[in-house]
């Protein structure tokens, strides 16, 4: 079955797959992962936080986004970013940010509302005790949060996170709607050039396969690090 | 002077001689009663609870509670569940907030809008039924975190001021590890210095033993003895009432949110005046 193969093809587009693809791939998904996380805090503190604007305002905006499907946000992000940009520096044209700034943009809003969810999970399972505890010793609010509760949150949410973050390394594929050049799409380049669409793809597969499956292994390995011994 | 053992403050000080009489580790007998030794001040209210009331909607959890805590005081707080003490004890630190009436702890009124609470409650330790100890930092850093974030206490300083105070609670050993890795009672007891590390005025317990297995019960109570006879100001919830016959001064008894008995210790167990208390007295103390 596999004679008419030309494995070669793979060898020979290596450089290109990993040194552009792959790094493309990695970035974003790592510069993505970071603000989701921060904005996904600071909307789920929102959430919780009992300030009724607040905390509809979080409400909206994250059910607004997981409400709609991500290609449809990259491509809206897209047309309307350079608007906003333009409406935020009063410039009468729109404002070029690029694809890639747009990408990651979309990316880190979007993964901000499922991140934010992940939070809120894992701020609401630290027990009132230690709000209470921590207030008891003079603590602020900000002190709480900052050296009691999301110490202890994060530990506990580190594995759905990190499994968010592996899906996010899936998603990002999708910015070949705004033709950047991820991973998949470099191997789609290759396959499509080459005529080796079957090589490729399975080549492709098997190294997302290879990214998550290791990414899965060192989430459980580092899960058993951080634990907090009960 | 000597700085007390386990508060080392000078503000509630042990005269040299009643610590001779009550040495912290004499071997305590349980149902003796031992006359605490400590200054008394007549007069100066530590905590003053001045008709408070409180609602969680209709239901009314605490109605026009009146009593006062001497500085230097013992007082412990007993009654049914549900009705009030751990709210009320909650009340004095602002934990929980009231609607109607006034606390004043050290001459800072806690329902006054311009209160700084965060700063109040530094020199209020409190004791949880659940310890409550920080899981994810190690039992040094348990000690000195709000030390040194709250009271801006020097590393080495805080470090010292835990370090001396788990050694008095006799737990040296543990330093390093984490609440996780100790025994409910251990915990209670690192709780108790982590509360003492802020040098506060007052220590307030809530129920610090419910939550222990009952071959735990003895060490944190025998910390919580010594430091009512260091002269600790101390507001105690607990049904161990071996305890308040030790060292309480007065006993409160509660229901359904309301003061019904607040009286000396001795008229307290002698002769309580009102039903509800003797009720529950037989209750607790048949077995």
């Amino acid at each position: 079955m596999f004679q008419n193969f030309d494995f070669g093809v793979v060898a020979s587009s290596l450089p290109y797959l990993f040194g552009q693809g792959m790094v493309f791939t990695l970035t974003l998904t790592a510069l993505a992962a970071t603000g989701g996380v921060v904005f996904g805090t600071l909307l789920a503190m929102m959430r919780l936080s009992g300030v009724p604007g607040l905390w509809h305002a979080a409400k909206l905006y994250v059910e607004l986004m997981r409400s709609l499907p991500l290609v449809l946000v990259i491509f809206w992000f897209y047309f309307l970013v350079p608007y906003i940009g333009a409406w935020m520096t009063g410039s009468p044209n729109p404002i070029q940010v690029g694809a890639f700034t747009s990408a990651l943009i979309t990316f880190t809003l979007f993964e901000a509302a499922y991140f934010a969810e992940i939070m809120r999970a894992g701020i609401q399972s630290i027990p009132k005790g230690q709000t209470a505890a921590a207030q008891a010793l003079g603590m602020g609010y900000a002190q709480t949060m900052r050296l009691v509760v999301l110490p202890q949150a994060f530990r506990n949410m580190l594995p759905l996170l990190l499994t968010q973050t592996i899906v996010l390394f899936q998603d990002t594929s999708l910015v070949y709607v705004l033709s950047l050049t991820d991973f998949l799409g470099a191997a789609s380049k290759v396959a499509q050039r080459d005529g080796r669409l079957v090589e490729m793809y399975l080549f492709a597969a098997l190294v997302y396969f290879a990214v998550c499956l290791a990414a899965s292994f060192l989430v459980r390995r580092l899960q058993a690090r951080v634990a907090i011994i009960r | 002077m000597t700085d007390s053992p386990i508060t080392g403050s000078t503000a509630t000080p042990a005269p040299a001689a009643a610590a001779q009489a009550a040495p912290s580790d004499s071997g305590l007998q349980p149902g003796t009663l031992i006359e605490p030794a400590r200054q008394r001040a007549p007069g100066t209210a530590m905590i003053a609870i001045d008709a408070i009331s409180k609602w969680y909607g209709d239901f009314r959890v605490l109605h026009e509670c009146t009593t006062a805590v001497a500085k230097g005081e013992v007082v412990v707080v007993c009654g049914p569940s549900g009705s009030g003490k751990s709210t009320l004890i909650k009340c004095v630190n602002a934990l929980e907030p009231f609607q109607k009436g006034q606390i004043t702890v050290d001459g800072t009124k806690i329902a006054d809008k311009a209160t700084n609470l965060p700063k109040l409650r530094s020199r209020v330790g409190m004791v949880f039924q659940h310890f409550e100890l920080f899981p994810h930092l190690s039992i040094t850093d348990n000690l000195t975190i709000a030390q040194r974030k709250v009271l801006g206490r020097p590393k080495e300083e805080a470090h010292k001021r835990g370090l001396d105070l788990l050694a008095r609670v006799g737990l040296s050993a543990h330093a390093k590890k984490f609440p996780g890795q100790l025994s409910g009672g251990q915990q209670q007891r690192v709780a108790i210095a982590r509360a003492l590390a802020m040098n506060p005025v007052v220590m307030l317990f809530d129920e610090p033993t419910s939550a222990l297995d009952p071959e735990m019960v003895g060490e944190v109570l025998d910390v919580m003895v010594e430091l009512a006879r260091e002269g600790m100001t101390m507001m105690v919830v607990t049904h161990e009432m071996g305890f308040a016959r030790k060292v309480a001064d007065r006993v409160i008894f509660m229901d359904q949110g309301e003061i019904v008995e607040d009286a000396g210790k001795d008229d307290f167990f002698g002769k309580p005046r009102s039903e509800r208390a003797q009720t529950f007295l037989s209750k607790i103390l048949q077995h």
